[in-house]
């Protein structure tokens, strides 16, 4: 075998409160493709940004090319040889885009920029990889996809002997997605070593050659992509072993199905989510499962209306309706508790009981306030129904523990008396036993008729609390398993994995 | 993707700036139909002549803009430069060449610092070049409350003889050196570097930073610019008053910020020319000898016409950096979480 291009072992990385990087091990060859697989928090990226130099390793050592090196910063990273294209592209759209190939290493004739050559050399490079463009249009003028083609463009040009690919697929269709890949062979056989981290599991599989897999900070392993199956790659990402799955206690609740919430008639959103068919009924818990990027949060913002759907009908009740924004998903009595709190959800610096009211109030309208006695009764009501500690409504939220946060962004929307309430990832972070009592919490919510959307990257949570689950696979919803007892962790795993059910 | 769908969009980027052209003609048109004497080429030099000092420090506005700064403080750096000058000459007896020197160095360093504070720690260029107006005016008055008058030979003859061009039209110094400095920030920003540096950082600084251009020192150096133009400016200026006073120049950062957005220059940076502030000051000054001329009218009706003119080039660029966006990203889904809380 020839001697790795890309060395790193024992790298460590600490932030406060995690260790995003525990003693990893990576190796990259040259003339290879490799994916870098994991969900969410695995360290994907803090493993990427340490190769770019955007973070400094607390233990570790790197080599490239045989030399021990420590990157200092991604400009130096890239003097010596390795690359990094974004999902979100890195260049400038108001530039040519023969200056965006060419800018920071212009070169010069008479101390000035040759831009006869500039234009030629770019029209060049761009035509080796096929592509016929207009060199002197700006940037910002091209798709997405030739964006990020002449990003790599612009890589290799640096003479990249490691190119970074990160999610650059997230947003292109097929046409574009086989055009890169295209390249990526092209770059692959010309010897240049290529990382390539995507969350659609058949573009591995389509173009990898191997594959590295961390989960939670840590090395999982290193295999050829022809020796792991989908099942065990996707086993080994999720550190469900089966053994642990079947212990699950059978518990799927019983089902009062009341009348039909929310019905999706193949409503879907170019480059978000395929269409889908969805129905969700009061008192109904309806899972999503897949891995991180297969649709599920997309699935969620469609249902809230945070993105419009272009195609299809979403109906509410038996009314065709259009949600294009959250205002007016919330009129219809849809609430989402999304999967970020700090971010998204609470506001840190405001009370406990400032924030149970928020949404109420905004739904209000500044001009109507609510009146101080009913408010406090709200409050303490929900407090109380929640058991959020500390039970005082005058604590700023930034000083309760996650659990308890999770439960005063859940008061805030249940104070509003939703039909449909969508959770993401609401047990995320949280421990065990603000878990169970979250669970509890969903089971008793559809006991009461509210219908609930329930995300979690737990397949034993999943299947725990929902009646039926949906399964999404590269942004399409590959099944509706009804969760009767038949449906074993197993066989979700397999849906999840494979697609067919 | 094609040739076809992507020239009109180059095009789109020089509207900005022909449309500027086509106002200006059309401003002096008027005039020349309206007044006598007013179609000469006589007032047409003059327009450089009495703008001078304006072009300058407008072209180092235009440097700061274009990386998607601003930089508050020129009016007062004017004034401080030409106090400068005055007490240089007239108080300390300093040859003329020397104080101009030293002036043009106080304004580059002036305008550094600020830079650095910027850059360093992170602060919104508008409150730092605030502080810096504030400073530079100060100064001003601690160097003297009164005007002075400079009395020094070299300022004199610099000031009053003029330069004769064929055809009988005759130009001062200061705009000799005012297009001057134009020709070498077109060279800059066109043909160096840096300047290519200056439109990727008002394209987008984090790009710019991934891409491994001198983030740091180009945005040091696109305020050192400005200094060193408000400095000159503030010269021109002396030459032209042959006086220094703490009260000289007030707002005219703001004159300077609104001939360079009606050159059609986006205050959000990355797009725009340094032709397009030449022409956005010859609108202003054309504006200006025509309420001269017409003699009756209130010369604060020039604020007026700038006013109008503001609006309708801030609509201009919406209107072009709408119609561009649109085109650019229809595949591209939203990338930001938009929050889908409606409270927060």
């Amino acid at each position: 075998m020839t001697e790795p291009v890309l060395e790193v072992t024992g790298i460590s990385k600490q932030f406060p409160g995690v260790r995003a990087l525990d003693g990893v091990a990576f190796r990259l060859f040259p003339g290879e493709i490799h994916a870098l697989m994991g969900e969410n928090g695995a360290g994907k990226s803090t493993l990427i940004k340490v190769l770019t130099g955007v973070y400094q390793a607390d233990e570790g050592r790197m080599t490239l090319d045989g030399a021990e090196r420590r990157v200092h910063d991604p400009p130096h990273a890239q003097r010596l040889g390795i690359s990094t294209v974004y999902q979100e592209v890195n260049l400038c759209p108001n530039l040519s885009v023969a200056e965006n190939i060419f800018i920071g290493r212009e070169p010069r004739k008479f101390g000035r920029i040759d831009w006869a050559r500039i234009r030629r050399r770019s029209a060049e490079l761009l035509a080796r990889l096929d592509l016929d463009l207009d060199v002197t249009a700006p940037l910002g003028a091209q798709s997405l996809a030739v964006q990020q083609l002449i990003a790599i463009v612009r890589a290799i040009d640096l003479d990249a002997k490691v190119l970074i690919l990160d999610e650059p697929t997230s947003s292109l269709d097929r046409g574009e997605v086989e055009r890169l890949f295209g390249v990526m062979r092209r770059l692959r056989d010309d010897g240049v070593a290529i990382l390539f981290v995507s969350h659609f599991l058949e573009q591995i599989y389509e173009v990898c050659d191997r594959v590295t897999v961390l989960r939670n900070g840590r090395l999982v392993g290193e295999y050829p992509i022809g020796e792991l199956g989908r099942f065990d790659l996707v086993s080994r990402m999720t550190g469900q072993e089966l053994h642990d799955l079947e212990q699950l206690e059978e518990a799927a609740p019983a089902i009062t199905r009341g009348r039909r919430l929310l019905a999706l008639e193949g409503a879907g959103r170019t480059g978000a989510i395929t269409p889908v068919d969805l129905e969700i009924h009061e008192g109904e818990v309806v899972g999503l499962a897949g891995l991180l990027g297969s649709g599920r949060s997309e699935l969620a913002r469609l249902v809230f209306g945070a993105e419009a759907a272009d195609t299809g009908r979403v109906r509410v009740g038996e009314e065709t309706v259009a949600l294009r924004t959250p205002r007016a998903a919330i009129d219809r009595g849809i609430a989402f508790c999304p999967e970020d709190r700090k971010a998204d959800g609470l506001v840190m610096d405001l009370t406990v009981a400032e924030n149970i009211v928020l949404a109420l109030q905004a739904a209000r309208g500044w001009t109507r306030p609510l009146p101080p006695r009913r408010r406090d009764e709200l409050v303490g009501e929900y407090i109380r129904k929640l058991r959020i500690q500390p039970p005082s409504p005058g604590t700023p939220v930034r000083n309760l523990s996650g659990g308890n946060q999770q439960k005063v962004l859940l008061a805030r929307w249940l104070i509003t008396r939703p039909r449909l309430l969508i959770l993401d990832e609401p047990t995320r972070g949280i421990d065990v036993g603000a878990k169970t009592e979250i669970q509890k919490l969903v089971v008793a919510l559809a006991g009461d008729g509210i219908g609930v959307l329930f995300i979690s990257a737990e397949l034993e949570e999943v299947l725990r609390l929902s009646h039926k689950v949906e399964v999404l696979r590269d942004r399409t919803l590959v099944a509706e398993l009804a969760n009767d007892g038949s449906l074993t962790p197993e066989r979700l795993l397999g849906t999840i994995a494979n697609g067919a059910s | 993707m094609t040739t076809a769908l992507a020239l009109p969009a180059v095009h789109r980027r020089h509207v900005p700036v022909l449309v500027t052209f086509g106002l200006f003609v059309l401003a002096f048109a008027t005039g020349a139909l309206r007044y006598e004497n007013f179609g000469t080429a006589q007032v047409f030099a003059d327009l450089f002549i009495d703008n001078a000092f304006l072009l300058v420090v407008a072209i180092g506005m235009t440097f700061v803009i274009l990386s998607g700064g601003i930089d508050l403080s020129v009016g007062s750096v004017v004034a401080l430069s030409g106090m400068l000058c005055a007490v240089g000459t007239s108080r300390l007896g300093l040859p003329g060449p020397l104080v101009i020197l030293v002036v043009l160095l106080v304004g580059t360093l002036f305008g550094a610092a600020m830079g650095y504070v910027i850059h360093v720690f992170e602060i919104q260029p508008f409150i730092a070049t605030l502080a810096g107006m504030f400073l530079a005016r100060g100064l001003c008055f601690t160097i003297s409350e009164k005007q002075i008058s400079i009395e020094n030979g070299f300022f004199d003859t610099v000031a009053l003889n003029r330069v004769a061009l064929p055809g009988g039209v005759r130009v001062s110094a200061g705009a000799i050196i005012a297009l001057v400095t134009f020709a070498a920030a077109v060279y800059v920003l066109h043909w160096t570097r840096t300047g290519r540096n200056v439109y990727a950082i008002g394209g987008g600084e984090q790009s710019a930073l991934f891409m491994g251009l001198p983030v740091a020192r180009t945005k040091i150096q696109v305020y050192a610019i400005s200094g060193f133009c408000s400095a000159l400016g503030g010269v021109l200026f002396a030459f032209y008053t042959l006086s220094g006073d703490g009260l000289h120049a007030v707002g005219m950062e703001l004159d300077a910020i609104a001939a360079v957005v009606i050159g059609g220059t986006m205050l959000t940076g990355g797009s725009g020319y340094v032709v397009g502030t030449l022409l956005g000051v010859l609108v202003l000054g054309v504006i200006k000898t025509m309420l001269t001329f017409e003699g009756t009218l209130s010369s604060w009706w020039t604020r007026i016409a700038i006013s109008v003119l503001l609006f309708a080039f801030i609509a201009l660029q919406r209107l072009v950096g709408i119609r561009r966006r649109a085109r650019s990203s229809p595949s591209a889904s939203s990338p930001a979480p938009a929050s889908p809380s409606p409270t927060s």
